[in-house]
């Protein structure tokens, strides 16, 4: 999942400073897990904002509403009824659900709540590990399931360098270097001849950005393939 | 004390949220030893500290608490084992939102009471009192012209429809070939 990161609550009040009427939209999928943006965060964070400007003696209304994801449409719609009372909005969805929604409502300034972080995994209660950097190109078929192009800080296709320490990764002395965690992974599967293999340069171009991709059932004009 | 001194008195609202295990026996046990303590505590039984969350704290000083505290067990006598270590982080948590917001951290606290200490129980609820007397009332009590806001219900005909899940199930291939 992308996890995220609720902004400093100085950073955001500041962003509210200007408005009187503010619509908080938190997001029901990835932050909510990640307890950043879900529909528990957005009370606090209405509760706190409320009482910030009560204590201030500053008129601000702020109401809640958390839907259950911002990066698809339908789940934007029902906001239409609600969203033209207000004089901005703030949104604790990832960067995607922020701009989508921005994107949905031009006429209304939507304002980030949330700073997103990366794709990971919780390893503990309130704890979350970066596991993955979306290369478009995943070679962890090679790899004993361990990515390093996340979790080298080098990002080494043939590890591991002469950095390694014990385990450690030179960069960050509290890092596991990731080609040690790879070449115990393939040791215990019986499959260190991956090891051997030299893996060539990795392609990219095909992680360039923007990224895009259209489902092979979903392309405009798909190739036939009719058999004739 | 005459009269008006005594109208004039600032009385605080202090809100307990008390363990049925250990805090709040505590305070049956208080009552039984015929213990008297500040009748300002509005005590709230809960089933184990641990459910406290920051929500709930900060909606009491919303509401205009004018203190809050929580009260568990022991350590190491939690009848859930971490509950009452649980509500301490959340606790300390707590006051860090507090502290943004502009209010004394000092109106929130996290006290560890055993079932057996009824005059600790007392102890604590006039302490806590006490203290919220001494910082006077919560700024954010009263005198508000404003609106307060709420959450959006949002009705349930307006959630498009969602799809089944079938997350955690385990499809056997062999046995959708049957």
């Amino acid at each position: 999942m992308i996890v995220a990161q609720r902004k400093s609550f100085e950073q955001i009040a500041q962003m509210l400073e200007p408005f009187e009427r503010v619509l908080i939209v938190g997001c029901g999928t990835c932050v909510a897990v990640c307890m950043a943006g879900g529909e528990k965060e957005v009370e606090i964070l209405a509760a706190e904002l409320r009482m910030h400007a009560k204590k201030q003696g500053r008129k601000l209304l702020v109401d809640e509403i958390t839907v259950t994801r911002q990066c698809d449409k339908e789940y934007l719609e029902p906001l239409a009824r609600y969203i033209d009372q207000y004089d901005a909005v703030l949104s604790l969805a990832c960067g995607a659900g922020v701009q989508f929604l921005a994107e949905r409502y031009e006429d209304k300034l939507v304002l980030p709540g949330v700073d997103t972080r990366f794709i990971g995994v919780a390893e503990a209660p309130g704890v979350w590990d970066q596991r993955c950097v979306a290369c478009a190109d995943c070679i962890l078929d090679q790899t004993g399931g361990i990515c390093p192009m996340t979790r080298c800080a080098k990002n080494l296709l043939n590890g591991p360098c002469g950095g390694t320490n014990h385990g450690k990764c030179e960069v960050d002395g509290q890092k596991d270097c990731a080609w040690t965690l790879i070449y115990r992974r393939l040791e215990k599967l019986g499959r260190l001849d991956l090891m051997r293999k030299i893996q060539p340069p990795k392609d990219y171009s095909v992680s360039t950005k923007p990224a895009r991709y259209v489902h092979p059932a979903f392309e405009e004009n798909p190739q036939k393939s009719t058999g004739d | 004390m005459n009269r008006e001194t005594a109208a004039s008195r600032f009385e605080p609202t202090v809100i307990a949220y008390c363990c049925t295990y250990c805090a709040y026996t505590a305070g049956d046990l208080a009552g039984s030893m015929r213990l008297e303590y500040a009748p300002n505590v509005r005590v709230i039984k809960v089933p184990c500290s641990g459910t406290i969350n920051s929500l709930l704290l900060l909606k009491a000083f919303e509401d205009g608490a004018d203190a809050v505290y929580v009260a568990g067990c022991a350590v190491g006598d939690c009848h859930f084992l971490r509950g009452n270590l649980q509500a301490m982080k959340t606790v300390e948590y707590t006051k860090l939102l507090l502290e943004e917001i502009g209010l004394e951290t000092e109106r929130l606290e996290f006290f560890h009471i055993p079932a057996s200490a009824g005059p600790l129980f007392a102890q604590r609820a006039n302490q806590m009192t006490e203290r919220a007397r001494q910082l006077g009332p919560n700024p954010l009590r009263s005198g508000t012209p404003f609106g307060a806001g709420g959450k959006l219900a949002v009705p349930p005909d307006q959630h498009p429809p969602l799809p089944t899940a079938s997350f955690g199930v385990l499809k056997r291939h062999a046995e959708q070939e049957q």
